[in-house]
């Protein structure tokens, strides 16, 4: 079976380590936050401006000024600050952000992603997705392995216009964590229940099949 | 005080000088922090033909969505214009020009235009239609690109709290781009929702020193949530 959007996220949260500042971008990245191991401690980064965002306030903590990336109100957790938007993009810029993890619409064996624009649709813009791609350097792309129509995500090269070049190296879909080196997928790991044949049939880029695969554990 | 004394009595005496072409630099992120007096007191003065510098244009009827709807804006430098289908209908019939900047460069680009560096290299948008006729250049083997600095003939800034002196204590995240649009105004407005005497605040405290402002005046507007997002107890 594919993974739901809910083990996506508990996948990617076992890459959470113990002190990490990590940016999660919007959709199923969000999910995530949910899935941070109860052992660790990690403080989430928005980039409008805060470092230790909590959860959505309660009515009656709710704060016009208290809001994330995503303009949605938040609380800020014991231990956050809050800074400009240029201090928050020097964090990323800088490499200061331990982790991210965002969404795309494609990534190519280059590295390539594609995530802010599908020509003929409504420009909406890039917020702040060119310059997490550019600026970190342990990054997990999160989405479906295909798109509606079934067709593949992972592409030999993007067809959509670039959010970044040559700066994606993990991907975990629904249906398998992947990495990227040397112009390929190199196949890492399947959803339960789903062949390396279903991972091959929907990766139209490079794909490598090492010896050691595993399939995914979920309790 | 005189010479320091940057407080005036109105909107109108905030933003004498605005003239129809002029370049304004906004703070604010989404609904939160902006300067939406300020912006009033645009749409009312019927400023024409502006280029406004901001992460984002408001939504139709609130923040800089204000001067969208009565046709002042000519051209917008912003990352993200969701939220606003005046936005949309202008830009896709060609009445508005855009230019979409990552929104770390833009911030950077403000930044670094106060501070009196006109242009830097950064890696964001690299090998992206953002890169298109920049200078590309490597240091230490990665790929930057030449990002030239902004200016405005005016900034609008929402504060907190702000002195006669013009510092300026933001609130929460409400901070966002205000620091950054402060620093890079001809003339710097600050609208303050507390205007305190000088003396009152603690000097380490202060987030936008005084000699990045040149006027400041009461706000009065409410303030609107964009996505109110909430925890069930």
């Amino acid at each position: 079976m594919p993974l739901t959007r809910e083990q996506m996220a508990e996948r990617v949260a076992r890459e959470l380590q113990d002190g990490y500042y990590v940016n999660l971008g919007i959709g199923i990245p969000t999910l995530v936050a949910n899935y941070i191991p109860d052992d660790i401690e990690v403080m989430l980064h928005s980039e409008n401006g805060l470092l230790g965002m909590g959860p959505f306030p309660t009515e009656d903590q709710v704060d016009p000024d208290m809001v994330n990336a995503g303009k949605q109100t938040v609380t800020a957790t014991t231990g956050a600050s809050i800074f400009s938007s240029a201090d928050a993009f020097a964090m990323i810029r800088g490499g200061h952000v331990d982790f991210t993890v965002l969404g795309a619409f494609e990534v190519d064996t280059q590295g390539n992603i594609a995530s802010w624009m599908i020509p003929g649709k409504l420009v909406k813009g890039m917020g702040g997705a060119m310059d997490l791609v550019a600026g970190a350097d342990n990054i997990i792309v999160i989405m479906t392995h295909a798109d509606k129509h079934g067709n593949s995500k992972l592409l030999g090269e993007c067809t959509l216009p670039l959010t970044g070049a040559g700066c994606i190296s993990k991907v975990l879909t629904d249906l398998a964590y992947m990495e990227i080196a040397d112009g390929a997928f190199i196949l890492k790991e399947t959803a339960p229940g789903v062949s390396i044949e279903d991972v091959q049939e929907k990766t139209a880029g490079k794909l490598i099949v090492p010896n050691d695969v595993v399939e995914m554990v979920f309790d | 005080m005189s010479g320091f004394n940057k407080v005036v009595d109105s909107f109108e005496a905030a933003l004498e000088g605005v003239e129809d072409g002029m370049t304004l630099v906004s703070g604010g992120f989404g609904l939160c922090g902006i300067p939406q007096d300020l912006i009033n007191e645009i749409a009312r003065r019927g400023t024409k033909n502006l280029t406004v510098v901001s992460n984002n244009c408001g939504v139709d009827e609130w923040g800089l969505g204000v001067l969208l709807v009565n046709k002042q804006v000519a051209k917008a430098i912003s990352s993200y214009v969701g939220e606003n289908k005046e936005f949309e209908r202008q830009y896709l019939e060609g009445e508005l020009e855009l230019t979409l900047t990552p929104q770390g460069t833009l911030a950077e680009k403000l930044r670094a235009g106060g501070a009196g560096i006109p242009a830097f290299y950064t890696a964001t948008g690299y090998g992206t239609v953002v890169a298109e006729g920049k200078d590309v250049r490597a240091f230490n083997g990665k790929k930057y690109i030449l990002e030239e600095s902004i200016t405005g003939d005016f900034a609008l800034v929402h504060a907190k709290i702000a002195d006669h002196y013009g510092n300026c204590i933001y609130n929460a995240t409400a901070q966002n781009f205000n620091p950054c649009a402060a620093m890079a105004g001809k003339i710097t407005v600050v609208e303050a929702e507390e205007i305190v005497a000088p003396g009152e605040l603690d000097p380490s405290q202060i987030h936008t020193p005084g000699i990045y402002v040149q006027r400041v005046v009461q706000s009065k507007a409410e303030k609107r949530i964009e996505f109110r997002t909430i925890t069930e107890v």
